[in-house]
């Protein structure tokens, strides 16, 4: 939240730079003395662990573009040369192919935390649309990031993706043609997903730092959903308390990456993609990385090429207008009995998508993608506009001071370890 | 500069004239837009086909070698064609179908206009627009998203209709390559082909 700055350089090279470009004052204002509302639980911690993950996809992709080949002959061997002859060249790869994994499964959990405490509510609509275009950026990445090692789901997810601009009426032909560079995918198409598959990443890092300034004009959100009332009695200052307990959950984070890296490195993967592309021969069963699959479910589900993808960029596009949709004035579901077991369903149909986007087309798993599908716009379109109206939320603490004292009056866990030392 | 500065402490009086500055304000919004503009199209424009890749747009095949019943893949421009000479059997499936039984009742022929009807003889149409019910020429990719269907070669799945079955989404094509039932909306493209004589045809 926007506060007076408290930042007092003392070295004479500090009160220097200070008076000239105030950047350790941003940095000390921003993440040290930020007043943070203090009954942030684990579910918050995962900002900084995305953070982390871009870091470390950044740093591990960097140096993979050493030793790759961005050309359709020489990269799938390439590929190979990293994994056999660069020295740690398999664990670069492994990081960065896992680190996309986690990277998503990250991003999943921090959006499903603002979903349920409302975090995209007024005075936040700016942070959470940031978000979903952080969102929207990373699944483009990935994407991209997929197809680089030229193995056949590589090559026919890509097909598969590219021909859904097809569906556009009229200039989809020649969308599709454009982004190939040629009449299907071919090396055109490879060199250029390799130029910006390493430009999105810093374009990620751009609208990070906007994200991060939009949650710094209003502060964060927090478990009650409610504002911040008196600095003093409902905030502790970021460092230590929330530097100490994002830290603790970035390590315990990276304990579950490195158990994929080291002991199932290809756990996540498909085993197609180590056969090299072959423009002639479909694989019998294409699949995205699990990540999609849930979006892959909902284009699955229409019998109609442009109804399916509308309806699958819809389902990313209405997050946009969530803040809109939400009719609630109250914004933590912790308050809101109705609209917690709707959102406890809607949960269940995410993963439920994920899944049945795993499985073939056909039969009953197209009747449940259908559903699902449903449901999960009738979530955002019917029924949180409704709830919000016809719902009776239960009581809600005056103040986040006043929440914690009430529970650590019930229970001595947790509550004594949000105590700041005042 | 003077004048301008003068004729701006009328502004906003109420008798507005055009002053210099105006001028300039338009004249150079005028050439930042044209310029952005001029600067767009390359930008754009060198994500399309290359020089080279347009080079191999065409491509001759020699068609002696396929049997009655046998079908074959070739490449042209990175897509696989199926060339299927067809068996007596296989014409008169694709003949007896009626307009109305078809998913997408246009030709795709781009030997012929858009507008021709789906009939088994407009589909075997080449660029001089004689029908040789023999030979189908199409382009293997399924209409829905880009996969290669099945059924050109000898023990491939063909579908519920003989023809080819795409097995990334289930979309099913008869013997004459045109869709009957499943998620792609069109039938298999024919591509612009022309017989060079009696056993060799020209793609693109």
């Amino acid at each position: 939240m926007s506060h007076q700055s408290t930042y007092d350089p003392q070295t004479g090279i500090e009160k220097w730079l200070d008076k000239r470009l105030p950047v350790v004052r941003l940095a000390y204002d921003s993440f040290v003395d930020f007043p943070t509302p203090k009954n942030l639980n684990y579910w918050y911690t995962f900002g900084g662990i995305l953070a982390i993950c871009l870091v470390v996809q950044i740093l591990t992709g960097v140096i993979l573009a050493m030793h790759y080949t961005p050309h359709k002959d020489f990269a799938f061997d390439s590929v190979e040369h990293i994994m056999r002859d660069v020295n740690y060249g398999w664990l670069m790869r492994y990081v960065h192919a896992n680190g996309a994994s986690m990277f998503f499964i990250a991003v999943y959990i921090h959006m499903f935390r603002g979903l349920y405490y409302g975090s995209y509510k007024e005075p936040r609509e700016m942070l959470w649309i940031l978000g979903v275009v952080i969102f929207l950026l990373m699944m483009a990445t990935a994407f991209m990031g997929y197809v680089l090692p030229w193995g056949q789901m590589s090559f026919w997810g890509a097909t598969v993706i590219t021909n859904l601009f097809s569906a556009i009426p009229l200039v989809g032909e020649s969308i599709r043609t454009w982004l190939w560079g040629g009449f299907s995918v071919d090396n055109a198409t490879l060199n250029r997903f390799f130029s910006l598959h390493y430009l999105l990443p810093f374009a990620i890092a751009g609208v990070v730092v906007l994200h991060i300034w939009a949650l710094h004009v209003p502060g964060n959100n927090n478990p009650t959903g409610v504002e911040v009332k008196d600095v003093k009695k409902d905030t502790v200052p970021f460092h230590p308390y929330y530097t100490v307990k994002d830290g603790f959950a970035i390590a315990v984070f990276m304990l579950m990456f490195a158990a994929f890296v080291f002991f199932m490195p290809n756990a996540l993967g498909h085993p197609d993609n180590y056969i090299e592309a072959n423009p002639l021969s479909t694989p019998a069963h294409i699949v995205p990385e699990w990540y999609f699959l849930a979006f892959y479910a909902i284009l699955r589900a229409v019998p109609d090429k442009l109804g399916g993808v509308v309806l699958m960029f819809g389902s990313i596009l209405v997050l946009f207008v969530l803040p809109w949709l939400d009719t609630s004035k109250v914004r933590s579901m912790r308050y809101r009995p109705i609209a917690k077991l709707w959102f406890a369903v809607f949960v269940v149909v995410c993963l439920a998508l994920g899944w049945l986007g795993g499985q073939p087309a056909e039969g009953v798993y197209v009747l449940w993608a259908r559903i699902a599908t449903a449901y999960y716009f009738a979530f955002f379109l019917i029924i949180l506009p409704l709830l919000g109206v016809m719902e009776t939320p239960r009581a809600m603490p005056k103040s986040i001071s006043e929440s914690i004292t009430k529970a650590h009056a019930t229970t001595t866990i947790g509550g004594a370890a949000a105590q700041p030392a005042e | 500069m003077s004048a301008t500065s003068e004729s701006d402490i009328g502004q906003g009086s109420g008798d507005e004239q055009p002053t210099r500055r105006d001028f300039i304000h338009l004249m150079s919004g005028s050439v930042a837009a044209v310029g952005a503009a001029a600067v767009v199209i390359p930008l754009v424009h060198q994500m399309n086909p290359a020089a080279n890749v347009l080079a191999l747009a065409t491509k001759e095949v020699d068609l002696s070698a396929i049997e009655v019943g046998q079908a074959i893949k070739v490449m042209w421009q990175g897509k696989p064609v199926f060339i299927r000479r067809r068996t007596e059997k296989e014409i008169e499936e694709a003949a007896a179908v009626s307009l109305g039984q078809l998913r997408d009742a246009k030709a795709r022929n781009d030997n012929l206009s858009g507008s021709d009807d789906a009939t088994d003889g407009n589909r075997v149409k080449a660029s001089d627009g004689e029908a040789r019910p023999e030979w189908l020429v199409v382009v293997g990719v399924c209409t829905h998203l880009g996969c290669i269907p099945l059924g050109t070669a000898q023990g491939e799945v063909r579908g519920d209709y003989d023809g080819w079955f795409c097995p990334c989404h289930g979309s099913h094509y008869d013997t004459s390559g045109r869709i009957r039932k499943g998620p792609a909306p069109e039938n298999l493209a024919v591509p612009p082909y022309q017989f060079l004589s009696d056993a060799k045809i020209k793609i693109g």
